[in-house]
């Protein structure tokens, strides 16, 4: 692999306000594989609520910030498989195709990783890390089908020493979540919701894991109510977990 | 048929509350689905063909008109007729008036989701022709009242024990508990009113523009009846089904009802190339062709949305689809369910009375991936849900406006984002929020279900400060 550059860290609002230990975790893991972060402050939101809602203009003025604040950096990794698709897929085609601001998404379009796609592609090698406990993996929707991320999170968790990987059964199916689908229609997504805690709880394990804060806010809250014995973590939790 | 679209939310509410209708529809669509992907995996060249598929339908729908120009050469060369409807009425017009250019008083029907589309059934009755669905399902549904659950299986939502009441109530039926015993007797009947028809209504699955020959799919053989044994037969389009020639349309005969059903081949594929000839002994009498516009070529002239056009109604996505398999098809309130449904009634039905179906996915793409034509189906969600913010007014419409206004406002500067985190952070104190969860007010579609995620107490952006000192 050739000298990555500059790396920024793209945290996510989310992680940056309710789960700032995922974020450390993503630094730790970055480390690890040898780059330096960086974390321009400036950073908010990618627009995605406003773009999948409908309103394009917001979500193309969050775009463009964006754009401007990773722009000088050679690789931009971010610990969410939905903001990532957000820039990766939805960015550039939030501008014409004779808006300047164009060819300038593709640029940074190009330079957005999801963090377990950059760890698998930089051969992360797990064994070092450690973590007890049996665990089952919950395949977030647009890591798997907007970026086609399909086995880099499982062959990593499975790689680490102490940790029981089970089969969720449907785990490829939503999880309910899906943004404001979660508030617009909560009888839908509590129903999705169910059918995803049901099986997790069936698997036995302790952790319900994923790679999206969204899914994981919305199942750790579901959990939080009904007093499951399961609990959420990002798999960038589990990864960088020490001995 | 009445639009009750933007009931969404309320029509899925009662339809997951109904737990007889949960446990048919995850039977059901889960049936089909399991059986799609075992069709497939046993079926290698599947999505090379798939790809095919795409090839052709972008080809043809790009050349619309000529590809109608010259299926209606053929199939008046064949010695049909061929109606152009701009829209439901017209179609309507054109049919009742058929019926009555022949005297037909006797009418029967196979499957078809464009006629159910025309509120076709209702205008034939008014007009005085008796008009029965042949289709086991169609038959059913057409007792009962109701409008297609599914685009395959319209009364995938019956029970056999509602069957069993329904026949009895409405066709004076012993009781029957069997499920051959009821298909036997839907049969008996059917056959005898087969006999006595004299105009047969079909849908159209593919219309091949060089032969003039239309393709009508099924598994029960009542299509096969219904356009060969009346005196007339009477083919209903949309107008996106012509495709170029026979090679195309055994490309699309390889995946539509493996996507369908998960069957190599329907058990039936009729090849109808006009009407009966001279010599030939079967046949109607004479053949009607009406193509349906009704909302096509706006779709047509739409770039953003025009692929959805490419769709050959396998019902594929909606058995894959989350939402579908828990808000079942009655709930999206018009003819077309599923993710292809909330894709296209806002099109055909006008946005402002079906504004809630685009929102009613959490697109979660499932439904891109089994297409057997590669409609990228979460974009034209979201396209459709771009242009029902550009151009409707819905209720709450304003201050959701607003709100994102304000929301882009906030993350628009880091400033402002950082204060509105901290005061998120204050105000989850102040509603007991502590170990990591609480439940905002205002927010009840959210906490009627679940907790939301307390602010932590310090953001990511402050420990990566006080680490780098």
């Amino acid at each position: 692999m050739s000298a990555p550059g500059k790396t920024a860290l793209f945290v996510t609002c989310l992680v940056d306000q309710f789960f700032p230990a995922v974020g450390e975790a993503a630094v730790r893991l970055l480390e690890s594989c040898g780059r330096r972060v960086e974390f321009p402050s400036a950073q908010t939101c990618c627009g995605q609520p406003a773009f999948n809602m409908g309103y394009r203009e917001e979500a193309r003025r969050l775009g463009r910030r964006m754009i401007e604040i990773f722009e000088p950096y050679d690789e931009v990794v971010t610990p969410s498989g939905s903001c990532a698709s957000m820039a990766r897929i939805h960015l550039p085609e939030l501008f014409e195709v004779d808006d300047e601001w164009r060819p300038r998404a593709q640029a940074f379009a190009k330079r957005v990783f999801e963090l377990t796609e950059l760890l698998a592609r930089e051969g992360f090698d797990p064994s070092g890390c450690r973590f007890e406990g049996r665990v089952t993996y919950h395949a977030s929707c647009h890591l798997l089908r907007e970026l086609g991320i399909t086995d880099a999170p499982r062959s990593l968790l499975s790689g680490v020493p102490g940790v029981e990987l089970i089969d969720l059964p449907d785990g490829e199916v939503c999880c309910g979540f899906g943004g404001a689908f979660s508030v617009k229609m909560p009888e839908l997504s509590g129903a999705m919701l169910d059918d995803k805690l049901t099986a997790a709880e069936s698997t036995g394990a302790g952790v319900l894991t994923a790679t999206d804060c969204g899914c994981l806010m919305h199942l750790g809250g579901a959990i939080e109510r009904r007093g499951s014995p399961l609990r959420v973590l990002h798999v960038a939790e589990i990864l960088a977990t020490e001995s | 048929m009445q639009v009750t679209s933007d009931r969404f939310s309320e029509n899925a509410r009662r339809a997951i509350a109904d737990q007889g209708l949960q446990q048919a529809l995850s039977q059901a669509a889960g049936r089909f689905d399991v059986h799609r992907t075992a069709a497939f995996e046993a079926f290698p060249e599947g999505d090379g063909l798939r790809d095919l598929a795409r090839e052709i339908k972008d080809r043809t729908i790009g050349h619309l008109d000529r590809h109608l120009l010259r299926l209606s050469e053929s199939i008046e060369k064949a010695g049909g007729e061929v109606h152009w409807a701009a829209d439901a009425a017209e179609a309507r017009r054109i049919i009742v008036g058929l019926t009555e250019r022949y005297g037909a008083r006797r009418v029967v029907k196979s499957k078809s989701m464009t006629t159910e589309e025309i509120g076709l059934n209702e205008a034939l009755e008014e007009a005085g022709a008796e008009t029965v669905e042949t289709d086991l399902g169609e038959y059913i549904i057409q007792l009962a009242g109701e409008a297609p659950f599914h685009i395959i299986a319209p009364a995938l939502h019956k029970t056999r024990e509602e069957v069993t009441e329904l026949f009895m109530e409405k066709l004076g039926s012993p009781r029957l508990e069997r499920r051959e015993d009821l298909m036997l007797e839907a049969r008996g009947r059917l056959r005898d009113i087969f006999r006595r028809a004299d105009l047969g209504i079909s849908g159209v699955n593919f219309a091949v523009a060089d032969t003039g020959t239309v393709v009508v799919v099924e598994n029960e053989g009542n299509a096969r009846l219904t356009t060969s044994l009346p005196r007339v037969h009477v083919a209903v389009m949309g107008m996106e089904k012509v495709i170029p020639d026979l090679e195309s349309l055994a490309v699309f005969l390889k995946i539509l009802a493996r996507s369908a059903t998960g069957q190599s081949m329907s058990s039936y594929v009729s090849l109808l190339s006009g009407p009966r000839g001279d010599g030939e002994e079967d046949g109607p009498e004479a053949f009607h062709l009406v193509v349906l516009d009704n909302g096509r070529s706006r779709l047509l002239a739409d770039p953003e949305l025009r692929e959805v056009l490419n769709c050959i109604r396998c019902g594929a996505c909606l058995n894959v689809c989350p939402v579908y398999r828990r808000a079942g098809g009655h709930s999206y309130g018009w003819v077309y369910s599923g993710p292809i449904g909330a894709v296209i009634n806002p099109s055909l039905v006008g946005r402002d009375r079906a504004a809630q179906l685009p929102f009613a996915s959490s697109l979660c793409g499932a439904c891109r991936d089994v297409c057997p034509v590669r409609i990228d189906l979460p974009r034209m969600l979201l396209a459709q849900r771009r242009k029902i913010v550009a151009e409707t007014r819905r209720p709450g419409g304003r201050s959701e406006r607003l709100a994102l206004k304000l929301f882009a406002d906030t993350m628009n500067s880091e400033t402002r984002y950082r204060w509105a985190g901290r005061a998120l952070y204050r105000l989850s104190r102040l509603f007991g929020g502590r170990d990591g969860w609480w439940r905002p007010p205002l927010l009840s579609g959210w906490t009627r279900l679940r907790d939301f995620p307390a602010p932590a107490r310090e953001t990511f952006r402050d420990r990566w400060r006080k680490r780098k000192g």
